[in-house]
């Protein structure tokens, strides 16, 4: 049968087309961007009218997609794992509501932080929201968990949380495609709907409702085909894994397994099999993320079974697991031949030469320099954060999305003085707006630079829901119009432009520099399409 | 039959088409391949790599475990040196010689080469002037493909095919300077077709 050459993002995109998908809402986040990018570049998907616009952000996402599912049809919701964070309002109380059409929400973990700015592992939410939880081993199950997602999503009425992480998203292998399904009609819930007003008479029914869910979803998970027990007659030691933790163990054991083991790839636990797991003297629990199946296993003072794993320090606490650290704990270590010479020097990513937020930056740190030890620069996620690093180190903030603004501000309610937010724009729509009315409401002395390259550039050049429009939101956030000042970032503006930074700081209210020049990467693939 | 690739360079010299390529070509073999990859903020001009798996069995990780490589192809001679812990004792190293250097603390190029010279099997090859060469300045990444292919264990021909596929969309022009641009990588490196 012919397979297709798909990264784990790819796969699962396909598979919720293949499975009768109506839309998809996500904004980009690495390493989660391609399953939305898939959708939007497949002729089928804009042939069926497919919803794959981007949101302003994970939280606009989430209510968009579970409104979709309420009218009845079949509705995917990726994110990155700290656009969770965004959307878990959203995200805590649809394990209330419960849903219509199948959802399922995609979370694309980062271990290791290879683009991120912590390592949260979104298993600990799926179980904050008590629900159910799939995390694929390999391509093929991504595709086939996501095809069978919504089914299983509609068939218990709550949301699906789909974990994959790095390797996951961004490994190809080849990947079986199934039959395509139709899309759902449009309906309504068909119990009158009540359980989506979660007014606290019927939030109380509706948690007791989940609670009483929970023996059906352990029961769901004892029953399926994801979850794996492989007997062996050495039973010292029994090893569980979670995820792509299987791939690695596999790795090391060519010929076969030498013990037990337990594949988990959905959650709830499933308790039968691991009842079957404590038969062995030792568990050890090979797990991609935080322990978090270790604590389960394990219960607060681990006097009961003899766990193994990150709590206990027998693998690394941080970072991802790699085949040499699951070998290393087997006894089967692997060795290397060659070292790495001395005379390698590290390459940390950089500002694309050319690009404008590196004339923002050099104008803005002249400026600053006049201030002395005074000026707070607090900046934000984007590609604009590496203007941490030499040559430019010209920003004291990288916190979370829109964080720059609103901590400014409170540096400024704090007496600092200037107090100067930098922020994309891409970043200022998604969650800068709101506290951008915050300072607007108190008037508070701070002066906001949004570098604008007209896209979302970190994720390679999304749609920015802001283009063309900054000017206009800002005021009508309640900017004075002439504290917003536009300016083309390049070498031969500096003087205007440190003379206008200047000018903005020393005003003590609210003002907004937009520098804006396109993406040199964006220019660039347009001169070449 | 199982090989283990790792891919270097620095973000945006194209790797990946290499990969695709590459990829392409084992899947019509009918061989498994897994092939991980690193998007994201390290592709501003930081150092990448992809991990690159073929094989006639299933596989099992997604990454190669240490000292298991049997190739690193690099576009970047410095960058071909940060993989070697993953390279086999008698597996090879077909890189380019040209530095890109965009950091201020680039070593010399010439301990770059003294380490590359302490191995005992490698290609070097100043792959953007055999690229200029065959009219294909565009398609350095494709000269290094070229001359690593006698190392894949997948027909020349086949990897002409893959170029045919994933380049197909770019139009005629642009797979014909790629062809050409991989035999000239191929014949560079003494293994004339």
């Amino acid at each position: 049968m012919e397979r297709n050459l798909f990264l784990g993002d790819e796969a699962i995109a396909q598979a919720a087309l293949d499975a009768g998908l109506s839309g998809v809402y996500a904004y980009p986040g690495t390493p989660s961007t391609e399953i939305t990018e898939y959708i939007q570049n497949s002729p089928v998907a804009k042939e069926r009218g497919i919803h794959s616009r981007w949101s302003t952000n994970e939280k606009t996402a989430m209510e968009a997609a579970l409104g979709m599912s309420y009218a009845g049809k079949r509705t995917l919701c990726c994110m990155k794992h700290v656009g969770l964070n965004v959307a878990a309002d959203c995200f805590m109380n649809a394990a209330m509501s419960g849903i219509h059409g199948g959802l399922i929400i995609l979370t694309a973990d980062d271990p290791s932080m290879h683009s991120s700015q912590n390592e949260q592992d979104n298993r600990v939410f799926g179980n904050f929201a008590m629900l159910p939880i799939l995390e694929p081993s390999n391509q093929q199950e991504a595709y086939d968990m996501v095809y069978d997602g919504f089914g299983l999503s509609e068939k218990l009425g709550y949301p699906i949380l789909l974990r994959i992480t790095t390797r996951m998203a961004h490994s190809r292998a080849g990947v079986q495609r199934r039959q395509e399904k139709p899309q759902n009609t449009l309906s309504f819930p068909t119990d009158g709907g009540q359980r989506y007003i979660l007014l606290p008479v019927i939030a109380r029914k509706r948690y007791k409702a989940l609670l009483t869910a929970q023996d059906t979803f352990t029961k769901a998970s004892e029953a399926s085909t994801y979850n794996k027990y492989f007997d062996s007659p050495n039973k010292k030691l029994g090893i569980l894994t979670t995820g792509i933790a299987f791939n690695y163990l596999s790795e090391n054991y060519p010929d076969g397994f030498e013990n037990p083991v337990l594949k988990i790839s959905q959650y709830p636990l499933p308790r039968k099999l691991i009842e079957k797991l404590t038969e062995c003297d030792e568990i050890l629990v090979l797990e991609e993320g935080y322990p978090v199946v270790e604590e389960q296993l394990k219960g607060f003072l681990g006097r009961g079974l003899k766990i193994h794993g990150r709590l206990d320090g027998t693998l690394q606490r941080d970072g991802e697991l790699t085949p040499d650290s699951v070998g290393k704990v087997l006894g089967k270590e692997t060795t290397s031949s060659y070292s790495i010479p001395e005379v390698v020097a590290g390459r940390p990513p950089a500002l694309c030469q050319g690009c404008g937020h590196r004339d923002v930056y050099d104008a803005l740190n002249e400026v600053v320099k006049e201030y002395g030890e005074a000026a707070r620069v607090f900046s934000d996620i984007g590609c604009y954060t590496l203007g941490a690093l030499p040559p430019f180190r010209a920003i004291d903030s990288c916190i979370d999305m829109g964080a720059s603004i609103t901590m400014a501000k409170g540096a400024a309610d704090a007496g600092a003085f200037p107090a100067i937010s930098v922020i994309g724009d891409s970043t200022f729509t998604h969650s800068g707006m709101t506290g951008l009315l915050d300072c607007v409401n108190e008037a508070t002395p701070v002066t906001i630079i949004i570098s604008d390259n007209e896209t979302t550039a970190m994720t390679g050049g999304q749609d920015s829901a802001g283009t063309g429009r900054l000017e206009a939101i800002c005021q009508g956030i309640g900017v004075a119009p002439k504290h917003i000042r536009v300016i083309v970032p390049l070498k031969k503006n500096y003087e205007e432009m440190k003379n206008l930074i200047r000018e903005e700081i020393e005003y003590r209210g609210v003002s907004v520099i937009i520098p804006r020049r396109e993406c040199i990467q964006t220019l660039k693939r347009k001169k070449h399409a | 039959m199982k090989i283990d690739i790792i891919l270097a360079g620095v973000g945006g010299q194209g790797i990946l088409s290499i990969a695709a390529v590459i990829g392409e070509a084992a899947l019509k073999e009918g061989l498994y391949m897994k092939q991980a990859e690193v998007h994201g903020m390290s592709q501003r001009g930081g150092d990448v790599q992809s991990n690159l798996r073929l094989s006639d069995r299933p596989i099992a990780s997604d990454l190669i475990p240490k000292g298991q490589a049997d190739l690193i192809i690099s576009l970047e001679p410095m960058e071909s040196l940060r993989y070697l812990p993953y390279l086999k004792k008698d597996g090879w190293v077909v890189t380019n010689s040209v530095p890109f250097i965009n950091i201020p603390n680039y070593p010399e190029i010439d301990k770059v080469e003294a380490e590359l010279d302490k191995l005992p099997h490698k290609v070097v090859l100043d792959v953007e002037s055999i690229a200029k060469e065959a009219g294909s300045a565009r398609s350095a990444n494709i000269v290094i493909l070229g001359a690593a292919t006698p190392f894949l264990g997948i027909d020349y021909t086949k990897i002409e095919e893959g170029i045919c596929r994933i380049f197909a969309r770019k139009g005629e022009d642009i797979v014909n300077q790629n062809l050409k641009a991989l035999k000239a990588g191929y014949d560079a490196a003494g293994q004339g077709a």
